[in-house]
Formats: structure tokens, C-alpha cells, sequence
């Protein structure tokens, strides 16, 4: 198995899906030409050739517009925001029309179509490019929600993704995008939408998480096995909407005790809705109040590095969260 | 360095006090006699005095936690000195050792989480008999995994039983440090399991302090005097019409309400000069007669009983009875009652008519020989010089510790408190 990073991963499932399916196509701004400002669509353009890597306007409304159309017409497009901060103006179509085509439509229609989003912050991006926006596309039946943490997950899901016959929000952690290496195998293989995934056995805590902030877990979790020698469970959530209640409920009835970790802010955030989970199915099962920590509820990352180093959690602020847990 | 503050003895039979409320915290400033903590002991709540000025640098015994007398229940550091007090410093003095691992347990016992008290239930362990690792003393789900699997045993008998001795020798007594290693083995079986179903629905209530020595004092005086019972009838007509001819003047001059109580309390201790042994004692190989007559009388409020005692019955007049019954109902009701006012009993007269029972077999009020209670008064037909006439009549009851008395003697009590009552009337005196 080779190891690459995670947005190698990302671009050698899109590599692999277009030469497959000639319905897939994907597009964005600066996706063709310029191979994506992330690069993550890099030699596509050459590869495909432009009437299969388009560049587009700048207008997200656009972009998922021709999308929606596209993919009712029988394609399978994979269209790019640029930035998740920039989906707002395609926010309409994504869950007025994409979201509800197949209820609409009596099931007559469907929307088989991806929206790829780098998200998140920690690259000194500022307000309009590392917000979290995930939370808010997670009570849209008809929509999926994924967010990726490892290379392996990010082909698997991404290859899954295109393929699934409704749509799919993808959301990339632009700081994982050259951090995180992993293994990926040479052969095709797929990651199933809505499943959770345990990324770390343990039996003292419970954590669970996505995206960046899994790894700080994961790296959080050495140090509390070293140092104190509790172990922790971590769970990786991998699909935010519909979420997958099942492990969820698994994975806190192991330990008995819950952190949940997400860097978008707290209040509303997707761990709100795991901790629901979790109080409806297990509550006789908990030994400690559910934690959460995440983001402050603040309108966004500020770009002076010190507050942005505030905002952001890191596996020293998830180490003491889990020490503490662990302890109580 | 910091002076202690202790649990004070609140009473002379009593061992064990329980930290009510703190009226101070940490850091707070305080005045000699400044009331800083409220403690509770088995039917008292008392306020205690801080014995100098200074600063309060640490509280010892939290909240809601029982501690024998004289143990540490928080430092304060006199005028001008270092706030640096530390538990080290403190030569360990009247305080016992053991009241600290003794209060460790009261706060791991304090709060169970779903999981604990699940598992607690599933493989009926008493949680009382874990000694938690958690914050704070917390009893973990750990912990109790770990009892069930065998890995960890519970707490060892032998604290429970250094607990008892303390409570009855000198509060002095060591606990030999507890670790896994040291104690025995014990399978979970052996424990008492949980032998009530609760249901979802169920209220749970814990047992306060007052509840706990009521039930206590009421079991023991079941088991240990075999009660004997008996009923006789009073003709009370007179009585109710004097009352009703006077009462009105009494509440206008003496600002407080004549109840019939001082009546029955004045006819049961002159009865009681009658038959000096209503007036003993059981102590085992002899019978003690006790000389003064100190009348207990039974005071109910909404969710306890209080028995205060009225002193030296016999000296007082119908004024000055009724005086002494109306403070003692009122300081039970605002709780105020203190050690003083509830010991030394000698007989007890209850007034259960209150409440309108017209029959009831008291239980005695250990170590009492016998308790009185007195029904409420109804209008009956009666039959008087082969006439029916229509009359107040009241039943009296007595219940006897039959270790002591007899039938005989207790009848012609019994016949005395009915002859006195009935002879109540217009020529009585109130003062």
C-alpha cells in the first residue's frame, strides 16, 4: 500500500471515478487550468480535457446550479467550492432543489451529485476561508453529509460518494489536506456512507470526533496512555448526516464516558446531536455527564495568529479534556 | 498557625453531629461567637459559634456529612496571622483519623452516576461498601467492573466496624490504612442485595436524621418492652363547658390559646404521685423510680415527630402548663428545639385527638414504662342513673412496658387520671 497524503487522495479519487464513468465531470472555480488554488484537481485538466474539468464563474449559486441540472440530466458532476466559507450563495439549490429532488419528484428524479468544500481553519485563512460550516446542512433530509479524517477514508468515501445516487456534501479539512499521510491500497476499494468508524480501541473514555480534531484526539490519546495509562475508545464519525447512531451508542456504552470533539463552535454543533443520541439510548449506561469540546461560539476564526491559536483546539487542549474525564 | 474548629457536643448522649449548612466560606471573616455552620444532631439544629475573630482558611467536613463529636470540621486562622495554615502543620489533636476517611466515603456516597447505580443494581452491590477512585472519592464504573470481575475488592467490614466503635468509645479509635492488598476477600453474595423493586415511577425519598432516630427509637421499643395495652372512657362534659366559659378571657389575658392539654397533662401527674412506678425506669437487673416528673409530650410537624419534655410537671399549674406546652410546640415547629428540651422524659402524654383518633396503642418512648394518649372528644349518648343523656366523652389509652407493670396497677392509674378528669369543672383553678 502506498502512503499519500489526503488531498492525493482526494484527487486520485476523482482520477480514477472520471476514467471509470464518462458521466462524471467536475467543476469549480480554478479547478481546470490552475488545478485547483488546493491543487487538489491537479492534471485532471490535462488528463480529461476541459469539457470534463470546467472552470466556472465566480458564483457558488452557479456552480451548484449547473450542477443540480446536470445531474438530473443523467451526469454525475463533482463540483468544487472553492472555500466552504463561499457555499452561502449556492445554499439554495444545494437544499431547496438537490436535497428534495426525489421527494419532489415522487422518486421519478434523483440528484446524483457531489459538492466538494475544504473547510476549517488552523492555515491562517481568516473569516472567509476556515470556517466550519457543516452543522448547518445537518438537518436536511435528503442530504449527505460527509467529513473525512484519514487518506483512506478520503478515497473510499469520495469514490463512495460519486457513486451514491442522491447528494453529497464532501467536506475537506483544508489543514489535513498536506499533514495527514496515511496507507491507501492500489486496488479499488470503497468506504460506506454512514458509518462511523473506531480509529483507536480503549476502554477508560469515549472519544469522538472528525476531521482535524481527530487526529489531536488520536495524538492526545498516546500521550493518556503513556503518562496516566488510561486508554481511550475514539470514534470517528466519518458521516455527519444521517449520523450512525448504532456505533455512536456502541462506542459510549464501552467506556461509559463521552467527549465529543469538533472545532465548529460548540452550541448546534454536530456533537449536540451525538450527545442527543446518546442520552436518548444509553443514558443508564453513562458514568459522567457527556463532554463537548469544541470551537467557541464566536462569528468566526480570527485571523491574528494568537487568536486564532485561541480559537483552535490542539491536542494539548483535548489531552487535558480527556484527562480530565478520565479522572473524574 | 490555624486553630481547629471542632464538632461540639450538643447533648450529653450524643455522638455524632451532621454539618447542616455552613454559613461561612473559606476566607470569610468572622467575629468570636459569629455563628458559622448549622449542625443537626439526632432531633437538634444548632448554630455554632466561632471561638475567636480571624479568617476561615479551609473547611474540613462538607455539607450534609456526619461527623462524631469532635472531629475537625474547618481551620481558622486568629488575627494577624499567615493565612499559610495546611492540614500537616496542624498537630492532629482531637481530631480522629479516622473522621477523615469516614468523610472521604460520605462524599463518594453522595452522587451515583446511571451506570453505577445500574450495575450496582444488576449484581447487587451495596454501593455503601465501595470505596470509589473517582474525583473527589467518586464510586466509577471502573470500580464497580472491577468488584464484579473480581479484580478489587469492597470496602472491609473492618471500617464499618471501627465506624461503630467510634460511635461508642472514645472517638480516638484508628483506622488501620485500607489498601486492595489488605483487604479480605469477600464475594459479592455475601452483601445484601437490593431487596425492593422501584419502578420508574417511584418517588425516592432519602432518610433524614429525624426520620432515621424515629425509626430507630420505635423499633427498638417494639423489640425490647413487650407492650401491653388498655382503654378506659372519660366523661368530659364539664371540662368542655369550663373551658369554653373561660378560654375567650385566657387568650386576652395571657396571649395564648387554653387547649385541653395542661388539663390532662395536671390530672396525669397528680395520678402520677399516686403510682409512683408509671414514673420508672427498665434498666435490665433493677427498676429505677425516678423522682422528678419530667412530662415528654409528643409534638408532630409535617414530616416529623418531635418529643419535647415538660420539667418538673408537677410544680406548675394549669397557667403555667399551658404556657410551657405552647413554647415547646412552637420552638418544634421552627425547629429550634435544643438538646436540653428533649431529654429527660420521664412519662409521656400524646395527644392524639388532635388529629381526631378516637383509639390508638402508642408505642412507648424508650426507656419510659408507659405512655398516655388522649382521643378526641365526641358527643355520645350515655346512660347516667338508668337515663340516656348526651355527654362529652373522651377515651384515654395507655400503653405499658409490661416488664415493669402490671394490669392492676395500671387500671388504677388509669381510673385516677379518669377520676381527675372528669371532676374538672367550674371550681377548677387556672392559676
Amino acid at each position: 500500500m502506498a502512503v499519500i497524503s489526503y488531498i492525493d487522495a482526494v484527487n486520485s479519487a476523482l482520477r480514477e471515478e472520471m476514467s471509470r464513468d464518462s458521466k462524471v465531470f467536475v467543476l469549480g472555480e480554478d479547478v481546470g487550468f490552475k488545478g485547483g488554488v488546493f491543487k487538489a484537481t491537479q492534471g485532471l485538466y490535462e488528463q480529461f480535457g476541459e469539457a470534463r474539468v470546467l472552470d466556472t464563474p465566480l458564483a457558488e449559486s452557479a456552480i451548484a446550479g449547473v450542477a443540480v441540472g446536470a445531474a438530473a440530466y443523467g451526469f454525475r458532476p463533482v463540483a468544487e467550492i472553492q472555500f466552504a466559507d463561499f457555499i452561502m450563495p449556492a445554499v439554495n439549490q444545494i437544499v431547496s432543489e438537490a436535497a428534495k429532488m426525489r421527494y419532489r419528484s415522487n422518486g421519478d428524479w434523483n440528484c446524483p451529485l457531489v459538492i466538494r468544500a475544504p473547510y476549517g481553519g488552523g492555515i491562517h485563512g481568516a473569516l472567509y476561508h476556515s470556517q466550519s460550516v457543516e452543522a448547518m446542512f445537518c438537518n436536511i433530509p435528503g442530504l449527505k453529509v460527509v467529513a473525512p479524517s484519514t487518506p483512506y477514508d478520503v478515497k473510499g468515501l469520495l469514490i463512495s460518494a460519486i457513486r451514491d445516487e442522491d447528494p453529497v456534501l464532501f467536506f475537506e479539512h483544508k489543514r489535513c489536506y498536506r499533514l495527514i499521510k496515511g496507507e491507501v491500497p492500489d486496488t479499488e476499494y470503497v468506504v460506506p456512507i454512514g458509518k462511523a468508524d473506531v480509529k483507536r480501541q480503549g476502554k477508560h473514555i469515549t472519544v469522538i470526533s472528525y476531521g482535524l480534531t481527530l487526529h489531536f484526539a488520536l495524538q492526545a490519546a498516546e500521550k493518556l496512555a503513556q503518562e496516566d495509562g488510561y486508554s481511550a475508545h475514539i470514534l470517528d464519525l466519518r458521516t455527519l448526516y444521517p449520523l450512525d447512531k448504532e456505533s455512536i451508542v456502541e462506542a459510549a456504552r464501552r467506556t461509559g464516558k463521552v467527549l465529543i470533539v469538533h472545532e465548529d463552535n460548540k452550541e448546534g454543533g454536530v456533537g449536540a446531536e451525538v450527545s442527543a443520541v446518546i442520552a436518548e439510548e444509553c443514558l443508564f449506561e453513562l458514568d459522567a455527564p457527556i463532554k463537548r469540546l469544541c470551537g467557541p461560539d464566536v462569528p468566526a476564526i480570527p485571523y491574528n495568529g494568537i487568536m486564532e491559536k485561541f480559537f483552535m483546539l490542539s491536542p494539548d487542549k483535548v489531552y487535558e479534556a480527556m484527562k480530565e474525564l478520565a479522572e473524574y | 498557625m490555624a486553630e481547629q474548629m471542632v464538632m461540639p457536643q450538643l447533648g450529653e448522649s450524643v455522638t455524632e453531629g451532621t454539618l447542616s449548612k455552613w454559613l461561612v466560606k473559606a476566607g470569610d471573616r468572622v467575629q468570636k461567637y459569629d455563628p458559622i455552620c448549622e449542625i443537626s444532631t439526632d432531633k437538634v439544629v444548632a448554630e455554632v459559634p466561632s471561638t475567636l475573630s480571624g479568617t476561615i482558611t479551609e473547611i474540613i467536613v462538607q455539607e450534609g456529612e456526619t461527623v462524631p463529636v469532635g472531629s475537625l470540621i474547618c481551620y481558622i486562622a486568629s488575627e494577624g496571622e499567615e493565612l499559610s495554615s495546611s492540614a500537616q502543620q496542624v498537630v492532629q489533636a482531637a481530631v480522629p483519623s479516622a473522621s477523615d476517611s469516614a468523610s472521604v466515603l460520605d462524599g463518594a456516597k453522595q452522587r451515583f452516576s446511571p451506570a453505577v447505580l445500574k450495575l450496582a443494581q444488576d449484581h447487587s452491590i451495596d454501593l455503601s461498601m465501595v470505596q470509589g477512585t473517582g474525583a473527589g472519592g467518586r464510586i466509577t464504573r471502573s470500580d464497580i467492573l472491577d468488584i464484579v470481575e473480581g479484580r478489587r475488592q469492597f470496602v472491609t467490614a473492618s471500617v464499618q466496624e471501627a465506624e461503630a466503635s467510634i460511635r461508642v468509645s472514645e472517638p480516638s479509635v484508628r483506622i488501620p490504612a485500607q489498601s486492595d492488598d489488605t483487604a479480605p476477600k469477600l464475594p459479592a453474595k455475601s452483601f445484601k442485595a437490593s431487596q425492593f423493586e422501584v419502578s420508574q415511577e417511584d418517588q425516592i425519598i432519602p432518610v433524614s436524621a429525624v426520620r432515621k432516630t424515629i425509626a430507630n427509637r420505635m423499633v427498638q421499643s417494639k423489640h425490647e418492652a413487650p407492650h401491653a395495652w388498655m382503654m378506659i372512657p372519660c366523661d368530659v362534659t364539664n371540662l368542655v363547658q369550663y373551658r369554653n366559659k373561660i378560654k375567650d378571657d385566657f387568650k386576652k389575658r395571657e396571649g395564648i390559646n387554653l387547649t385541653y392539654m395542661p388539663f390532662f397533662i395536671k390530672a396525669v401527674v397528680e395520678a402520677i404521685k399516686e403510682f409512683p412506678m408509671m414514673n420508672s425506669q427498665w434498666a435490665g437487673d433493677h427498676i429505677i423510680v425516678k423522682k422528678a416528673i419530667h412530662i415528654s409530650i409528643a409534638v408532630a410537624t409535617d414530616d416529623a415527630l418531635f418529643v419535647p419534655v415538660i420539667k418538673d410537671a408537677d410544680q406548675k399549674n394549669i397557667l403555667g402548663l399551658a404556657k410551657t406546652v405552647d413554647y415547646l410546640a412552637k420552638k418544634s415547629r421552627e425547629g429550634k428545639l435544643t438538646m436540653d428540651d428533649m431529654t429527660g422524659g420521664t412519662f409521656t402524654v400524646n395527644n392524639t385527638g388532635s388529629f381526631g383518633s378516637v383509639l390508638s396503642a402508642p408505642i412507648i418512648n424508650q426507656p419510659q414504662a408507659a405512655i398516655l394518649s388522649v382521643e378526641a372528644i365526641q358527643k355520645q349518648p350515655v346512660v347516667i342513673h338508668n337515663m340516656i343523656a348526651i355527654r362529652d366523652m373522651m377515651n384515654i389509652c395507655l400503653s405499658l412496658d409490661h416488664r415493669i407493670l402490671d394490669g392492676l396497677v395500671c387500671g388504677r392509674f388509669l381510673q385516677s387520671v379518669k377520676q381527675k378528669i372528669e371532676s374538672y369543672g367550674a371550681d377548677t383553678r387556672i392559676y
